[in-house]
């Protein structure tokens, strides 16, 4: 099992300094790409700091508890910038080429080399930004970390990206049949934004949607109500759940799709 | 020993179909209609270790998806595939690396990254050292004749050029059994004649099974003592190529420049004269008794140049499938 951890963290160094080459191989690019970052990080502080003068509850949260969240989503942006778009909206176009063929030939996880062969830095400051606000707020609200909290925090925020992530896998698996589901992807990213607030802050039917059918909650809401030292412990478990269950159907439903890949003609 | 066996293989696709026009269109997406198209239909055959299989047929006729069942791509509707002791539906890790796939209209090079960048994260991938990967990349590109191409982006390379990096990609874990989709497609006469040199050494060299669909008549006939050739999913012919263009093509056309006028009436009861144009004439003899209409003719004769003109392959295939349709 080490062994295979060890092999696998091999292949994402290689995968991930590959894709590092090939954004510094367009030095114009790189420096728009650069230009783009800045500008939209700002844009986005200076929402921030818009939300923070208003000194509301949103949702029976307070202000500086929802920018717990507000964090929280920050870096799942990053995330899905970093690895889940490169990543997932290339196996479209796999399908549609018939690329796929020379994924599927290599000995390894096809599902790992779909979902993480490419690495897009410009999310990485996201990331960093997202949980310097989660800490943020967390100060704010005049809560101490202790062990435990910061432990359950790191499990549900692991759990938060495994949930995303195995949406945006299952979603983009169905390109086998459809082929073209570039659309998926949008709507997804769209419903994702309902992750910048509380769920709480939602009328109560918009709430149960987002807590049973689309897990949005559980992206922010929960590991934010962790961050925060309050989360009950059958949410902790009820989200557990939730990514294993997705992460599982996932992996399953990949293999099952793969038995319906025609590839694309010569 | 057999490599590859095929038995009774079949493979049926489900393809939706639809009449033209906008109203068709509407109905067409609330109610799709499907049509079941039988890609291969019932095939069997057997590869040996170390043979060169010509896999030829016209385009739809099953090759690629025969390949691609044989790679375990696609899943089979019926029969049986063996590759290697492995069923490659299954896609064994084992299997997988003793396989390989090279496509002459696909490509898995990075576009934007020098080959070498892929050939690290093949080798990686099929879990080769990098002191072993580095011996095996100059060995390949030396046979391939590759040297600064491999750390140029492959952008900037030439058809020939990347097909040869291809192939580099496609052979850094030493497979055993080839699958080549026409690795040739596109490809100037002489790179096809590099492609080709450079297979039929890789064959010498690790023993390896090749099956080889290709539209270029030289790659066949110059790589394979066997072809299968396969038309609307099923097998027309199976054996060796030159009992095959014996069979379909019996005669030879043979080109005579003599250094003056002649009748050939003594030739008459051999062969068919077709044409006499001064000093060089055109004759039609059967297969069987051209090694004694040549040999008499450059006994008998002055002769300036002489010629036996071989019938295209392009042109007995077509005849051995129109035969087989009719």
């Amino acid at each position: 099992m080490i062994k295979l951890i060890k092999k696998y963290t091999n292949f994402l160094v290689l995968f991930w300094s590959t894709s590092l080459s090939i954004e510094l191989e367009y030095r114009l690019n790189l420096i728009v790409d650069i230009f783009t970052l800045v500008g939209n990080l700002f844009g986005s502080l200076l929402v921030l700091s818009l939300f923070y003068t208003n000194h509301h509850t949103l949702g029976g949260w307070s202000w500086s508890a929802a920018l717990v969240v507000l964090g929280l989503f920050t870096t799942l942006e990053g995330f899905t910038s970093s690895i889940l778009q490169p990543n997932l909206s290339k196996i479209v176009r796999y399908v549609q080429l018939g690329t796929l063929d020379y994924v599927l030939l290599k000995p390894i996880s096809s599902q790992y080399w779909l979902s993480f062969r490419y690495f897009s830095p410009w999310g990485i400051p996201s990331i960093i930004v997202g949980f310097l606000i989660s800490i943020y707020g967390v100060i704010s609200t005049s809560n101490q970390f202790n062990t435990i909290s910061i432990i359950c925090s790191i499990i549900m925020i692991i759990s938060s990206l495994i949930t995303l992530y195995s949406i945006w896998f299952i979603l983009a698996t169905t390109s086998i049949w459809f082929v073209k589901v570039w659309n998926v992807n949008e709507v997804l990213k769209s419903i994702l934004i309902a992750g910048r607030f509380p769920i709480s802050s939602y009328p109560n039917i918009v709430r149960t949607i987002f807590t049973f059918i689309i897990p949005i909650a559980f992206l922010t809401t929960i590991p934010a109500e962790a961050l925060l030292g309050r989360l009950d412990v059958y949410w902790f478990l009820f989200s557990l759940i939730i990514s294993a269950t997705l992460l599982f159907t996932s992996i399953r439903f990949w293999l099952y799709a793969l038995n319906f890949y025609t590839s694309a003609s010569s | 020993m057999s490599n590859i066996t095929v038995s009774s293989l079949s493979k049926i696709y489900k393809v939706p179909y639809r009449k033209p026009g906008i109203s068709a269109s509407i109905k067409h997406f609330f109610d799709r209609k499907y049509k079941l198209i039988t890609a291969v239909d019932d095939i069997s055959f057997k590869i040996d270790e170390g043979e060169i299989v010509g896999f030829i047929g016209a385009n739809g006729a099953g090759k690629t998806t025969t390949l691609k069942m044989l790679c375990g791509l696609v899943y089979p509707t019926k029969g049986i595939v063996s590759v290697s002791g492995f069923i490659p539906k299954e896609r064994n890790a084992a299997f997988l690396s003793q396989i390989t796939l090279v496509m002459g209209q696909k490509q898995q090079l990075i576009w934007d990254l020098p080959p070498i960048e892929t050939l690290k994260v093949n080798a990686a991938v099929y879990g080769i050292s990098e002191k072993e990967a580095k011996k095996r990349i100059d060995e390949l590109a030396s046979m391939l004749e590759l040297n600064d191409e491999l750390f140029q982006p492959v952008r900037k390379l030439s058809l020939g050029q990347r097909m040869k990096s291809e192939l580099l990609a496609s052979l850094i874990h030493r497979p055993s059994v080839l699958f080549l989709d026409e690795p040739t497609l596109g490809l100037d006469v002489n790179a096809q004649l590099r492609v080709r040199e450079f297979l039929s050494m890789y064959n010498k060299r690790f023993n390896a099974t090749i099956l080889l669909t290709s539209h270029y008549m030289q790659d066949i006939s110059s790589l394979c003592k066997r072809v299968v050739v396969i038309h609307k999913g099923r097998i027309f012919y199976d054996g060796a190529l030159t009992k095959l263009t014996n069979k379909l093509s019996p005669y030879r056309n043979v080109r005579i420049e003599f250094d003056k006028p002649q009748t050939l009436d003594d030739l008459k009861e051999y062969c068919e004269i077709t044409q006499i144009d001064y000093a060089i004439a055109t004759i039609v003899v059967p297969s069987s008794k051209l090694s004694f209409v040549v040999s008499y003719l450059l006994n008998n004769y002055t002769i300036k140049d002489l010629q036996v003109i071989e019938t295209p392959l392009e042109n007995i295939i077509s005849e051995l499938i129109r035969n087989g349709t009719n």
